[in-house]
């Protein structure tokens, strides 16, 4: 073992480019980090390229940050070349961990999704049907794309996964106690996810005002109410994910007065983020009569895209039942 | 025989970007192309959505400007409502939006685009980055970047819950207000804005127009191409980001036309490429001729030098000072050089950090009234602002639930996308002749797009940092010649 400063790098997949932005806004911490990893590949701010990885020898990056989910045939390229030449894979933000918001285009395929895009948006002008190919002529010359697949991907459905750092984008304080424990050697199991196992509700400045025993007898949508500042969602009769959601996020949503949307995904007991919320959330409905309980479920308008916001890809839904949804 | 030459950014952008250059016989070259090799398809997945979780939701489409997604989604949702905001909601999201300009702009030219100028373009590519401008202009300076960056955003965090992602727009307001305590802090932040922006407009001039070897890159034709331009106006047609109508300039600089942002449909079409996953805007009553300059040519520009070319001037007056100088120095409107784009970038700054202090000793920022509770139903509405990278267009139509049954996005960066494969082969064909492949190639290309802070997040991805080039030329047969890496 020498004393080499442990190599680092990060990528992105299919992503927003928010996780890159949360280690830029590490701000002072960002010099503390640079000083201690030596950083081998990190496109969004240093000139490495695939090539230099490839040369690299297997298992010789200490860690890698991936985030985004996997959607295109590149992206499982480098996810297998990265999990090869690192030690340890982190899962870095909703997308890589959960699939993400990206991952509600799950409810649909890639015809469907590009006969949208290409075709029927109301700005496009597309006489010919044009659409992307993966081999096309232009002038003469072939063009390649990589392919677009049906399906978003979480990470660990693609490459093993050693640790998961949740949130979108994952907050200053989780990075740092990542990087910290990675450069202390002092990592949980495999497979863990690194913040608190416990919900959002734990933290949450508002949970005092959470009655013993919620009851819901009208469901209200965040715009149709003036929201309190200092009560508990719930208890104003509007969806929050809390319940469902794991906390280390400094509740910041919450801080911004509008409520969870699960970002952070279940605790470490839950295994389908929205199939825990939906029991909760059942349990506590107030509603006897049959029209009643009907009148509340049809109040939650779009059910699987609030419950499963950051987490379809992930989640029990499988894939074609999915496709006969729609 | 000809020659492809790919210059595969590899990394990043191999998931994200490429670029093919062709030649000819002659070794000229023929024709280059940006391909950009990813998409997410929001416009599907937003459908059956409730309207109001929009700015919540479109955010991710780019976590480099996700303010812009989250307030462009949010003035289509009170479109859709038809409920205006409250006179202190709209003001605090004006304040938002201006800190989210200052910063992101800030970001662009220290982080990004700056490095090309403040280190240097023929820099050794490993200094051309955060650290080597730090290493130029000195640490404490740099330290000055992160510490302006930080204050900036913590107004953000504080009224938007999260810099990345917003949360607190909602159709008729927003859902968290100010108070005195910090309204007395930020606006010590904002004044150190205005001081930091005029700082980095210093830097500006001392690096770049007091050196005569930069300023001719600037103003040479390889890096010029005659465009119409597209920009938000306020009613005496000065820049603004917010809200206002827009107005498209000819490359004449004369006014081609002025709509409001909900007529879009009027002035824009998106051409479709079978080789790459982004469209093409282009104006509809010009039409779509290809990617070629001049009047016959729907293709125009947008972001910072489009909307100082389209304005009559600034909203502030520091701003206008630089707005003035600017153009005297290169010559008057319209100005067609891609490398303006950086000078406009940071009097923009400016403005937003001058307006951040206006809008911060306005009694009415700490008013109490933040919502109007939407009575009406949801219909169909449009929402655009400019991003820092452009004009941006939400458009939602929904049912009588406000649930959305239709999406349509044309994402800031896309307005510039045939801008960008033009300035690349125009840059290109200055580069390359007869077969001669300048080193310079490599820099080229980067200096050609990146003016335009091009994120492809807003199309597909995110696209906001130092691009790794390799360039590869191939002989007959596809065999590899040579490389070029920097």
């Amino acid at each position: 073992m020498t004393n080499a400063k442990p190599k680092v790098a990060f990528y992105w997949c299919s992503s927003c480019g928010g996780c890159e932005e949360s280690i830029v806004d590490l701000g002072a911490d960002i010099l503390k980090v640079v000083a201690a990893v030596d950083i081998v590949f990190w496109p969004v701010a240093l000139d490495f390229k695939k090539k230099d990885v490839e040369a690299m020898p297997d298992k010789s990056i200490a860690v890698t940050f991936i985030n985004g989910g996997i959607r295109m045939s590149e992206q499982e390229e480098m996810a297998h070349l990265l999990r090869r030449k690192s030690q340890l894979i982190v899962a870095h933000g909703a997308c890589a961990h959960l699939g993400g918001i990206p991952g509600l285009a799950n409810f649909w395929n890639k015809e469907t999704i590009f006969r949208t895009v290409y075709e029927t948006t109301v700005s496009t002008d597309n006489p010919k049907g044009l659409s992307p190919q993966t081999k096309s002529i232009e002038g003469g010359y072939e063009l390649t794309l990589p392919e677009f697949w049906d399906t978003v991907y979480p990470l660990n459905k693609i490459i093993d996964v050693d640790y998961y750092l949740p949130g979108c984008a994952p907050q200053r304080d989780l990075i740092m106690n990542a990087v910290t424990a990675i450069l202390e050697g002092k990592l949980p199991v495999k497979g863990s996810v690194l913040a608190p196992n416990k919900s959002c509700c734990d933290d949450c400045d508002r949970n005092e005002t959470k009655p013993e025993k919620l009851s819901i007898k009208e469901i209200k949508r965040p715009h149709e109410v003036l929201l309190d500042p200092k009560t508990c969602f719930l208890a104003q009769g509007v969806i929050c994910m809390g319940p469902a959601t794991r906390g280390g996020c400094g509740e910041r949503c919450i801080e911004g007065n509008m409520p969870c949307r699960g970002c952070m995904g279940p605790t470490d007991q839950v295994y389908d983020q929205g199939a825990k919320f939906l029991s909760a959330f059942a349990s506590i409905l107030e509603a006897t009569e049959e029209e009643d309980v009907e009148r509340l479920v049809d109040s939650i308008v779009d059910p699987a895209g609030t419950f499963y916001r950051f987490s379809l890809p992930s989640s029990i839904l499988k894939r074609k039942r999915l496709e006969a949804v729609k | 025989m000809t020659r492809k030459i790919t210059i595969d950014p590899i990394t990043r952008l191999e998931g994200h970007g490429k670029i093919e250059i062709f030649l000819n016989d002659e070794g000229n070259v023929e024709r280059a192309i940006l391909q950009v090799p990813e998409l997410r398809g929001f416009e599907q997945f937003a459908v059956g959505r409730p309207v109001e979780e929009m700015p919540r939701i479109t955010p991710r489409i780019c976590g480099v400007c996700p303010t812009a997604h989250h307030m462009a989604a949010t003035k289509a949702a009170d479109a859709v409502f038809h409920v205006e905001p409250t006179v202190t909601a709209r003001k605090l999201r004006e304040l938002i939006y201006n800190a989210f300009f200052m910063e992101d702009h800030t970001l662009h030219f220290f982080f990004l685009g700056g490095p090309d100028f403040v280190v240097g373009p023929q820099a050794p590519a490993a200094e051309r980055n955060i650290l080597g401008v730090i290493g130029k202009v000195g640490l404490e300076i740099g330290g000055k970047v992160i510490h302006i960056r930080e204050s900036v955003r913590e107004i953000m965090n504080y009224l938007c819950g999260k810099a990345i992602h917003p949360v607190s727009g909602l159709p008729g307001g927003v859902a968290k207000g100010l108070d005195e305590e910090h309204r007395v802090q930020f606006l010590e932040t904002a004044k150190e804005a205005v001081e930091f922006a005029e700082f980095a407009l210093q830097i500006f001039d001392d690096v770049v127009l007091k050196n005569k070897s930069y300023v001719d890159v600037v103003v040479g034709d390889a890096y010029k191409i005659k465009t119409y331009y597209m920009g938000m106006v306020d009613a005496k047609n000065q820049v603004e980001f917010y809200d206002g109508d827009l107005r498209i300039v000819d490359p004449d600089g004369k006014e081609f036309a002025k709509f409001r942002p909900a007529d879009y449909l009027d002035h824009i079409a998106e051409h479709v490429e079978p080789w790459t996953y982004v469209k093409f805007p282009f104006l509809k009553k010009v039409g779509w001729k290809g990617f070629v300059e001049g009047n016959d040519s729907g293709v125009y520009r947008v972001a910072p030098l489009a909307r100082l070319n389209v304005a009559e001037g600034m909203q502030t007056p520091r701003a206008q000072k630089h707005y003035d100088r600017m153009y005297a120095t290169l010559g008057g409107k319209p100005v067609h050089n891609t490398l303006a784009f950086h000078w406009a970038r940071l009097i923009e700054a400016l403005q937003a950090a001058e307006k951040m202090v206006e809008l911060l000793e306005d009694p009415d920022i700490t008013g109490t009234d933040l919502r109007n509770i939407p009575t009406q139903t949801p219909t169909e509405g449009v929402g655009v602002v400019e991003a820092p990278r452009g004009v941006l267009i939400h458009h939602y139509k929904t049912d009588e639930k406000g649930l959305i049954t239709a999406a349509n996005l044309i994402v800031a960066t896309i307005g510039n996308a045939a801008a960008i494969n033009m300035s690349i082969e125009k840059a290109a064909k200055t580069f390359i002749k007869g077969g001669e492949i300048s080193e310079g190639l490599l820099n080229m290309a980067e200096i050609a797009f990146r003016p335009y802070d091009p994120c492809h997040g807003c199309g597909t991805h995110g696209w906001p940092g130092g691009m790794p080039l390799t360039i590869n030329i191939y002989g007959r047969g596809g065999k590899l010649i040579r490389q070029l890496r920097k």
